[in-house]
């Protein structure tokens, strides 16, 4: 996988979650303060506005600036979390113009690992890491069952969907959905369900790229 | 939605303008989203920093002047600010002597403050954040984000603002800034929720009946949903919770604030009860602000704010002040 995958990917999720923007919004109301759908869009719609403005010859150097622009252009929680995951997963692609299945699974668990360092939740609070952690997993376990790219990324995307719905019946424990106590229970989490939509997105394109 | 707006989009950026045309004491970086004092760092003096997302207003940019903050960084419509705004405000205010941070808690502004305090350390900027969370409606345990900053805020620019205006170290600043956060205590309650501009509808629905206790400052949804009662009442509950936390006791400055939409009468006829339950519990208001100072739009609600006063906080609460929400004594 390319830089051109990775830049695939990130218009693909900027599509998708302009598309679900009201609906995450709507989740953001129900236990937030209404904004997550608006602010990811608008982070989405910077990254594409950086990637074309901006020369990114490897994948590593695509989810950088990727992420340093949701940290520099969303605000609230999203923009320093989404952004250090797309840092945390651009680093560990080093230099190297192409990345391997594994390198993609590292990068993801090098984002895994950023997002917990700076937000310090763990699974089971109610956060996109009850999208992120699972997806992970479901990876790298497709890929040491020796999936293909394609089948490897549908296994995560349907863990991480799995994972923002289970985070239905969670109560929150950390960000502000945590203030309601007892009644963020039974609503979705949003940034799990955005997390889902990302990793959807990742699916969707490896099943047009790499086969 | 009906808002006294042009579009959703620029509901931040034309508000930006339209403080700068009112206010020739600020200046402010419209396109950086910073608002900082007009005559620029005072020599010598802590740079007092604070922001969060837009719709609090008159918080922050209306606190933005002598003896009180020196830069507010707003972000889009309740969404903290981001770390270049925060990089940008620390530099323009850096006089020498060290910025403070004062951070409202919530995640976001956490996070953000966080990655900018770092960023102005790599540049040589001494930066100390204080962290404000007087909300009692939450909580501080190790099943949520921790208590939230609202009311306590306005009273940690003024009193934190007054002594650096004196020269104070900027240890002495962060010192006093938190003991004003550890004496404070507020509670909020809604009769309405509010339509963030780029959702276009309320965040959440009240019925004609029903009120929400215990609420923040982002039109969120509060701890308790419950029955619309006389202000005696719900004032009662804001106050035993605060007072189950905090003893009401000595000399206090109280603070009733609207969320935006409740008329000035409303809040007076909520303060006469604050006033009351205050002075049947054995303390003293020296000190009180009635009006909007924190609010979340047009949300129709009150907070009650109560800190506990000692000679040093009373005497720096009423040093001079000359900012578009609080001026006296110049």
């Amino acid at each position: 996988m390319d830089a051109a995958f990775f830049r695939a990917w990130l218009a693909e999720a900027g599509t998708v979650i302009e598309a679900q923007r009201d609906h995450l919004t709507q989740l953001d109301a129900a236990i937030g303060d209404a904004d997550h759908g608006i602010n990811l869009a608008r982070g989405f719609t910077a990254i594409a506005a950086a990637l074309d403005q901006a020369a990114t010859p490897t994948p590593g150097s695509v989810l950088i600036l990727a992420g340093s622009t949701l940290i520099s252009k969303v605000g609230g929680a999203s923009g320093p979390l989404y952004g250090m995951a797309l840092r945390s997963a651009g680093k560990s692609l080093g230099s190297s113009a192409d990345a391997s299945l594994e390198n993609l699974a590292a990068s993801l668990e090098a984002a895994l690992a950023g997002v917990q360092k700076l937000g310090a939740a763990r699974e089971g609070e109610k956060t996109m890491v009850d999208a992120l952690a699972p997806a992970v997993a479901a990876l790298q376990k497709a890929i040491s069952e020796g999936a293909s790219t394609a089948a490897a990324l549908s296994a995560a995307a349907a863990a991480a969907a799995d994972g923002a719905q289970a985070t239905v019946s969670m109560q929150a424990l950390k960000g502000r959905a945590s203030y309601l106590g007892p009644r963020s229970v039974g609503h979705e989490d949003p940034g799990a369900a955005s997390t889902a939509l990302i990793m959807g997105a990742l699916r969707d394109v490896a099943q047009l790229h790499a086969p | 939605m009906k808002k006294l707006i042009n579009s959703p989009d620029s509901v931040v950026t034309d508000a930006l303008a339209g403080v700068a045309a009112a206010h020739p004491s600020l200046s402010v970086d419209i396109a950086n989203k910073v608002i900082t004092r007009a005559g620029g760092p005072v020599s010598g003096k802590v740079g007092l920093v604070s922001g969060g997302g837009s719709g609090h207003e008159p918080l922050h940019g209306g606190f933005v002047g002598y003896g009180m903050l020196d830069a507010a960084c707003p972000g889009e419509v309740f969404t903290s600010p981001v770390p270049d705004q925060m990089l940008a405000a620390t530099k323009a205010v850096d006089g020498g002597a060290g910025v403070l941070h004062i951070v409202k808690n919530y995640t976001g502004d956490v996070l953000n403050f966080q990655l900018a305090a770092e960023l102005a350390s790599d540049d040589g900027i001494e930066v100390v954040p204080v962290v404000v969370n007087d909300d009692v409606a939450v909580q501080d345990s190790l099943y949520t984000a921790g208590r939230r900053g609202v009311g306590a805020t306005i009273f940690v620019e003024k009193i934190a603002g007054a002594l650096a205006e004196r020269g104070a170290a900027l240890g002495e600043v962060a010192g006093i800034a938190s003991e004003v956060n550890q004496r404070s205590r507020s509670f909020g309650v809604a009769l309405t929720s509010c339509t963030v501009p780029a959702a276009g509808k309320p965040t959440f629905d009240l019925g004609d009946t029903e009120i929400e206790l215990g609420i923040g400052i982002h039109g969120e949804p509060g701890r308790h949903r419950g029955a619309l009662a006389p202000v005696r009442d719900i004032a009662a509950v804001a106050l035993d919770a605060i007072h189950a936390d905090l003893p009401l006791t000595g000399d206090v400055l109280v603070m009733v604030n609207g969320m935006g939409g409740t008329p000035l009468i409303e809040l007076y006829v909520a303060y006469n009860e604050v006033h009351q339950y205050i002075t049947g519990k054995g303390a003293r208001i020296t000190r009180n602000l009635v009006g909007n100072y924190i609010t979340s739009l047009e949300m129709q609600g009150f907070s009650v704010t109560v800190c506990q006063l000692t000679d040093t906080l009373t005497d720096l609460w009423d040093a001079p002040v000359d900012t578009p929400a609080l001026r006296w004594g110049r």
